[in-house]
Order: structure tokens, then C-alpha cells, then sequence
């Protein structure tokens, strides 16, 4: 990790902070500090939405029979609009948009990202976008899985105008993350400040790099896909229509081209995060930092060729399945590598469990947990009897629902007392972290079970074995709402604190290039580029 | 310093490799099969935790499988687990207030780096064997055609006579005492038992996924395609399972049933079926694996 030779004063802070007015400030932003806010605050509005969907759903779900859904095309709804309103307008806003944002500059040394105003239109396109996603819920919604297979999501099978507004809202999702990535490869590849090395770059900013490569090219790859989708829908095309020789399976081979990347989008930043928090928290220098730098590269670059083991029962031959099935389980390599190297970085620190660290702590085993599990599932023998049953459920929730998201809550605490200047209630932070850990292991571990026994994902109504088990995982869910409760109280705890932040709350371990400048960062963050030695 | 943490690394290594062998004896998650010459019913079984009985040798050998990979699963998480408390007792603050600078250490990069391969080579070898087993029957002597339709299954004997006929739940008000909720059909589809059975799949208007856990079996039904995949059910006995694709506002509401009877049963069966379905059976059967009109036929049957 790399060390400022100087530390930033805060002298001439007065003078040289032009910040603009309220509207210029949030409305016609090109700060990528302030778009880095927008971003996060976005991200929460959007997990009001997502939150409360799975609350829904677990409520749908605590019994047998149909509770408070009226059939199962409005339970269908309910099921997209949770995935993609957490996948596009939560999790990658707070992570990438948010996190990356704020701190991929400042971590690098730049006075501000490439391209500042396609960094606006990054996010303005966002809010279109969601409003798209939330809007088709009031006309009739998407009742089709966020994996959008065809026919079921043709216009025979899900008429009206709500898919339509879906599919148009990944759209301008997908442009923003396209624009966005290629904002943050020109400013990581362009921007660093003198010394910055691609070597010396904070784990954060190489997750971010990863990420950015993996969007630029796997994003239009679903951009296509939902095109086609869009005129197959509407215009009388017929890719992926077979009465017209077009083939329902060719869209999943698009969709999870891009899928099966968007999963490490989500996490790779996470990862960065955690790598931070611990060495920390460690008062220790990362443990094997090339290794841990390369084998996010690895996981990405191998990321791209796995896609299809979301395919094993869509009648691939069984010489595919072998590749994917084989190409799949070599991500646990490099994934292992991560695992133990955070592990190493522990070993031998001297480690305070602050907020951040507890969560950091906890991604590490539930992303274990998540993580083995997925090699079960590589395997396509296994998996013709795992393959679309609650064991993915629990699978996918356990690398983000408790990986991606308790990385988003580590940098939520890590980075909040920098950001707005205000530190978080340390007391609270806990309560946070330990409402959460119990809530959303007791939701998702039961489904592992429930999931071995065969019950299907995506159904409103199961058969009354499944009863227990569901019930347990309800009771959790609300545990996990409540903490999301809780968190928004830290939240307004934090922001009417009167306690300034000093600049470097976190002692020695804290050696990135943010915890140089004041807290909150002046406007403009270097009047002068630092020197890296 | 160095020294230190490898020897630590290693003696956890041992501690768990022993523990992980002696679990591996101990095979406490499988779940028993039904007794011999009784039915067996595969179904869901309320608190359980692992998979469904097997009702056959596909499942048999997938439990066998699955518990190589579980008990793998377990001791990494386990291993993981442990070493995480560890570090959090041993190097909190107030234990450790001076931390070490080591940030590198090339043997252990290199082992936790070979060894995951090492493991991975252990699960690989008898999956790659498992997925070409479990991809085609040998030598089936009853082939099942298999429709998934909103939302209900059609299902079709081509080799006994061409009959064909629909599969059908039961709504929860006319289910008899005894009767499974949500996983109960007027027509369950019926097999020989000890046979293998091909099973083709076709789908005709949106995508379902025929699935029946305790057999071991699971495929898509896609429009346009034709794929085939087998099981067998070595006893007697009722399977069910329900589609696992979604595919419209009943997607939770067609369950499939697979009776298995004596071969003797199944020709009494099917010379009934042949009967019974020579009315209602109109649609023509999807044709025979192999035959080349298969295709055509499915593909001017789906316009309709």
C-alpha cells in the first residue's frame, strides 16, 4: 500500500473551496465527491424499495397457502423487481457509484475523475431508471425472474407495458454503468499522481479497475440481448422466437454472458474494501498484496468464460457442461487466495474491533460459506438436482446478500466519519452489525436446506413440508429489517452528530491517501498533486 | 516471525484434516431410504436437512457425490472458521499491541494457492465420470416424452402404443385424506420400475423445467428443442417433484407425479392407457429420440 510523502495541510482550504450553490452542487454536479454522495443516497432510497419487496415476500412466505399476494404473477413481480432493484440500483450504485466514486481519485492521487460530466450524466441516468424499474410495478410489473427468459417474457406470455418499462430501465442502467466504466479506466489508467504505480494502487482501486473492465464488456452484451428482447416484443422480430428460427436459448446465453460478470461487479469492489478495513483494523500492511491484486484479475478475466454453468439443465451437451463445470470450480483459486491472504493480513496485527472490522470479519466467513457452496453447485452432477431450487437461493444471498452487502456496510462505517465529517455511534454500529449477522444468517441458512429437499425458487405457495424451515427464515428476515432500522438511525445519528471527525480517526494502520486530506475532503481535494513514494 | 505462522498454518491444517477424516465416516446427513418392499414416497419431509431419499441409482450415486463435496465443504468452512477465531483471540489489541510488519510469504502463498487445486482435482474426477453416467440411458426399454405446459404436464408413450395424455394438480379443495397439498395430479405419470427410462423433453410454449428430486432427474422443456435425459426407479413407490422454472402465474401450482410399479403392472397400464387416453389423446406424441421427424413434427406443432 502505498504512503503520501507529505501529508495534505489543510492551510489555504479557505480561499481556494469555491463550492457552488445548493442546485449547481446536487443538480448539475461534477464533483466526484459530491456525485460519490448522490450515489449512496440513491443506493438507500433504492434499498427502501428492495427491502421492502423481500419483506413482502418473506411475509408471502412464512406459511403455506397464498397469504398477501393476489396470484402468482403478482408474487412473479414482486420476485424481478427484488432482484433487479437490488442488483442494479442498489448494490452497484452504493458500491461502484458511490464508494468508487468518492474514493478512486483520492486514493490515486487525481484532483477529480476523467470525464466529470459523463460522471453527471452517469448518474442522472440512473434516476430515470429506477423510476422506470418502480413505475412498471404499478402496470402490470415483469413477472418473469430478472433473468428475463423468453418466451416467457414475450409479449404473448407478459403482455403490457410493464416489461417493456423494465427491460428499458436496464437499458439506461447498463448505459450509466457503460459510461461510468470507461470514466473510471481513463482515470485510473491516466490519473494517478507521481509514483502511483499500478503496484503501489490501493486494493480498492484495482477492484474498481476490474470491475470497470468487466462492465465495458459484458453490460452491451445484455444491452443486445434486452434490445432483441424489446423488438421481439414489439416489432414482430423473432430471435428469440423458434417459430420464427429464433432460439429462447440463445437469450440465456447473452443473459448470463453478462450475468455471470455482474456477479463479480458486485463483489470485486467489495473485496477492495475488505482488504482496507482489515489491514486497518490489523494495524498491518496487506498480506501478499500482488497475489491479492492478480487474483482479482484472475477472477475477472475467468469470470467471463464460466457463463453457462447457470445453463446445466437448458440442454448444453455434456461436453459443455464438463468445460463450464471445470472452468467454473478454478475461480475458487483465486477466491481462495483472497481468503487466506485477508486471514494472513490478520495474522500476527494487532486487531480492534471497530464497526467496519466486525463486518469485515463476518464477509470473510459468509462469503466462505457462500463461497463453497458454489463449488458444489459448479458441479453440473450435483446440480441437476440443485439447479433452480432454494440451495442458489441461499447460495447467491450468502456472496451478496451477506457478501456485497456487508462490504457496502464496512465502507458505510469505514469511510462515513470521512465523507461527512461526523463519525458514526460506535455503540450502535455494533448493535447494527450483530442485529444483522443473526438476521440474515438465520434468513438464508435454512434455505440451504430447503433447497436440498427440492423446493423450487419463485413460489408463492410450497408444499407443507417446506413450512418449518420458511417460517425460520421469515422470523430472520424481519430480524434483518429491523437492522436495516437500526442502520437508518445510525444514520441520522451520525449526520446530526455535533463531533467533528479528525482526518485520520483510525490510527497508524489507516495508510491510504483519504486519510491525508480533512474530513470531510475540501471541495476540490489536492490543490497540489501528492508525491507517492 | 515467519517460521511462527507457518507452523501455525500447518498445525491447523493437521487438527482439521484429522477431524474432517473422522467426520467423513459418519455419514449423519443422509437421510434413510423407505424400507425395502414397502412404496416409497419421494417427497419433501418437513425440518429435514439434507437431500430427498433416492429412489434410484441416478440419485444413489448423486447422494454418493454430494456427500464427498459436503463433507469437503464443511471442513474448509470449518477450517476457515476456526482459523478466523483464532486470529480474533490470539491478535486482538490488548493480546498483540504490537502488530507484526509481515506482509509476504512465498511457501504459503504457493500451498493455499496448489492446494485448493489439489482439492478441486479430487471433486472433479468423479463428477466429470458422474455427468456422462447421468447424461444418457443405456439400453432404455421405456422411453417418456415429456411436454411442460402452462400449466400443466403432457406426457406421452411413444413405444406403447402412441398414447398421450395430460397430467393435471389437484386444487387443494378435492384433495382426498392422505393427499400430498400442491404436489398431488389426477394422472401421475407411470413407469416400470428397475427400467431405464429415456426421457425427451419438448416445450411448447414457454419454458418449464421437469424436475423430480428423488430420482435424481431435471430438465429443461424448452420450445423449439428436444433434449433428452433418463432416470430409473429401483423401487416401487411415488415421486414427486414440481416445475422449477418459472414460467407464468401457476408456475408453483404443477407438480409432477412419477408412480413406479412392477413391469407386469406397467404393461396392465399402459394396455388400459391406450384405452382410456385413444379419445382425449388427439394431440400427436411428440416422435422417438432418434427418428428425424422429430424435430418437425415439434416444430409445426408449435405454430399452431
Amino acid at each position: 500500500m502505498a504512503t503520501a510523502s507529505h501529508t495534505h495541510d489543510e492551510h489555504g482550504h479557505g480561499h481556494h473551496d469555491h463550492t457552488p450553490g445548493f442546485v449547481a452542487r446536487w443538480f448539475f454536479s461534477t464533483n466526484h465527491k459530491d456525485i460519490g454522495v448522490l450515489y449512496l443516497i440513491f443506493a438507500v432510497v433504492a434499498a427502501f424499495v428492495g427491502v421492502g419487496l423481500s419483506l413482502l415476500m418473506r411475509i408471502e412466505l412464512q406459511s403455506p397457502g397464498m397469504q398477501i399476494f393476489a396470484d402468482g404473477q403478482a408474487w412473479n413481480v414482486a420476485v424481478t423487481a427484488h432482484g433487479v432493484v437490488m442488483v442494479f440500483y442498489v448494490i452497484m450504485p452504493a458500491l461502484i457509484g458511490g464508494f468508487g466514486n468518492y474514493f478512486v481519485p483520492i486514493m490515486i492521487g487525481a484532483p477529480d475523475m476523467a470525464f466529470p460530466r459523463l460522471n453527471n450524466i452517469s448518474f442522472w441516468l440512473l434516476v430515470p431508471a429506477l423510476m422506470l424499474a418502480v413505475g412498471s410495478l404499478f402496470v402490470g410489473g415483469a413477472g418473469t425472474g430478472w433473468t428475463l427468459y423468453p418466451p416467457l417474457s414475450n409479449a404473448t406470455y407478459q403482455s403490457g407495458i410493464g416489461p417493456d418499462m423494465a427491460l428499458f430501465s436496464l437499458h439506461l442502467a447498463g448505459a450509466s454503468s457503460i459510461l461510468g466504466a470507461a470514466n473510471f479506466i481513463t482515470t485510473i489508467f491516466n490519473m494517478r499522481a507521481p509514483g502511483m504505480t499500478l503496484h503501489k494502487m490501493p486494493l480498492f482501486v484495482w477492484g474498481m479497475l476490474v470491475t470497470a473492465f468487466l462492465l465495458l464488456l459484458s453490460v452491451p452484451v445484455l444491452g443486445g440481448a434486452i434490445t432483441m428482447l424489446i423488438t421481439d416484443r414489439n416489432f414482430g422480430t423473432a430471435f428469440f422466437d423458434p417459430a420464427g428460427g429464433g432460439d429462447p436459448v440463445l437469450f440465456q446465453h447473452l443473459f448470463w454472458f453478462f450475468g455471470h460478470p455482474e456477479v463479480y461487479i458486485m463483489i470485486l469492489p467489495g473485496f477492495g474494501i475488505i482488504s482496507h478495513v482489515l489491514s486497518t483494523f490489523s494495524r498491518k500492511p496487506i498480506f501478499g498484496y500482488l497475489g491479492m491484486a492478480y487474483a482479482m484479475v484472475a477472477i475477472g478475466v475467468v469470470g467471463f468464460v464460466v457463463w453457462a454453468h447457470h445453463m446445466f439443465t437448458s440442454g448444453i451437451s455434456v461436453d459443455t457442461r464438463a468445460y463450464f463445470m471445470a472452468a467454473t470450480m478454478v475461480i475458487a483459486v483465486p477466491t481462495g487466495i483472497k481468503i487466506f491472504s485477508w486471514i494472513a493480513t490478520m495474522w500476527g496485527g494487532s486487531i480492534s474491533f471497530k464497526t467496519p472490522m466486525l463486518f469485515a470479519i463476518g464477509f470473510i466467513f459468509l462469503f466462505t460459506v457462500g463461497g463453497v457452496t458454489g463449488v458444489k453447485l459448479a458441479n453440473a452432477s450435483v446440480d441437476v438436482i440443485l439447479h433452480n431450487t432454494y440451495y442458489v437461493v441461499a447460495h447467491f444471498h450468502y456472496v451478496l446478500s451477506l457478501g456485497a452487502v456487508f462490504s457496502i456496510y464496512a465502507g458505510f462505517y469505514y469511510w462515513i466519519g470521512k465523507m461527512s465529517g461526523k463519525q458514526y455511534p460506535e455503540f450502535w454500529g455494533q448493535v447494527h452489525f450483530w442485529m444483522t449477522f443473526v438476521g440474515v444468517n438465520l434468513t438464508f441458512f435454512p434455505m440451504h436446506f430447503l433447497g436440498a429437499q427440492g423446493m423450487p425458487r419463485r413460489y408463492p405457495d410450497y408444499p407443507d413440508a417446506f413450512a418449518g424451515w420458511n417460517m425460520v427464515a421469515s422470523i430472520g428476515a424481519y430480524i434483518s429489517v429491523a437492522s436495516f432500522v437500526v442502520f437508518l438511525y445510525v444514520c441520522y445519528r451520525t449526520f446530526t452528530s455535533k463531533e467533528q471527525a479528525a482526518a485520520n480517526p483510525w490510527g497508524e494502520g489507516a495508510t491510504t491517501l483519504e486519510w491525508q486530506v480533512s474530513s470531510p475532503p475540501p471541495f476540490h481535494t489536492f490543490d497540489e498533486l501528492p508525491r507517492i513514494r | 516471525m515467519r517460521r511462527s505462522i507457518v507452523s501455525r498454518f500447518a498445525g491447523l491444517f493437521a487438527t482439521f484434516g484429522v477431524a474432517g477424516m473422522s467426520l467423513h465416516g459418519a455419514s449423519a446427513l443422509a437421510q434413510e431410504a423407505g424400507a425395502a418392499g414397502q412404496p416409497m414416497v419421494g417427497a419433501p419431509h418437513a425440518w429435514a436437512l439434507g437431500l430427498q431419499p433416492a429412489g434410484g441409482v441416478v440419485k444413489e450415486a448423486i447422494h454418493d457425490f454430494n456427500q464427498l463435496v459436503l463433507w469437503i465443504i464443511i471442513v474448509i468452512t470449518a477450517f476457515v472458521g476456526a482459523l478466523l477465531a483464532w486470529v480474533i483471540w490470539r491478535y486482538r489489541a490488548e493480546k498483540n499491541p504490537v502488530p507484526s510488519r509481515t506482509s509476504h510469504h512465498t511457501l504459503l502463498e504457493v500451498a493455499w494457492t496448489v492446494l485448493p487445486v489439489l482439492i478441486l482435482v479430487v471433486i472433479a474426477i468423479p463428477s466429470f465420470r458422474l455427468i456422462y453416467w447421468e447424461d444418457r440411458a443405456v439400453d432404455a426399454e421405456v422411453t417418456v416424452n415429456v411436454t411442460g405446459r402452462q400449466w400443466y404436464w403432457h406426457y406421452a408413450y411413444p413405444d406403447q402404443g402412441n398414447f398421450a395424455f395430460d397430467s393435471y394438480p389437484i386444487q387443494e379443495a378435492d384433495l382426498k385424506p392422505g393427499q400430498l397439498r400442491n404436489l398431488t395430479v389426477d394422472e401421475p405419470l407411470v413407469i416400470p420400475v428397475d427400467t431405464n427410462i429415456r426421457v425427451i423433453t419438448t416445450g411448447q410454449d414457454v419454458i418449464h423445467s421437469f424436475f423430480v428430486p428423488s430420482l435424481g432427474v431435471q430438465k429443461y422443456t424448452i420450445p423449439g428443442r428436444t433434449m433428452e435425459t433418463w432416470m430409473r426407479a429401483d423401487r416401487v413407490g411415488t415421486f414427486y417433484g414440481q416445475c422449477n422454472q418459472i414460467c407464468g402465474t401457476n408456475h408453483w401450482f404443477m407438480p409432477i407425479v412419477v408412480r413406479a410399479v412392477p413391469k407386469a403392472e406397467f404393461e396392465a397400464w399402459t394396455a388400459a392407457a391406450k384405452q382410456r387416453f385413444a379419445q382425449v389423446g388427439g394431440a400427436p406424441a411428440v416422435a422417438t429420440a432418434g427418428k428425424a421427424e422429430a424435430d418437425t413434427t415439434q416444430l409445426a406443432d408449435l405454430r399452431r
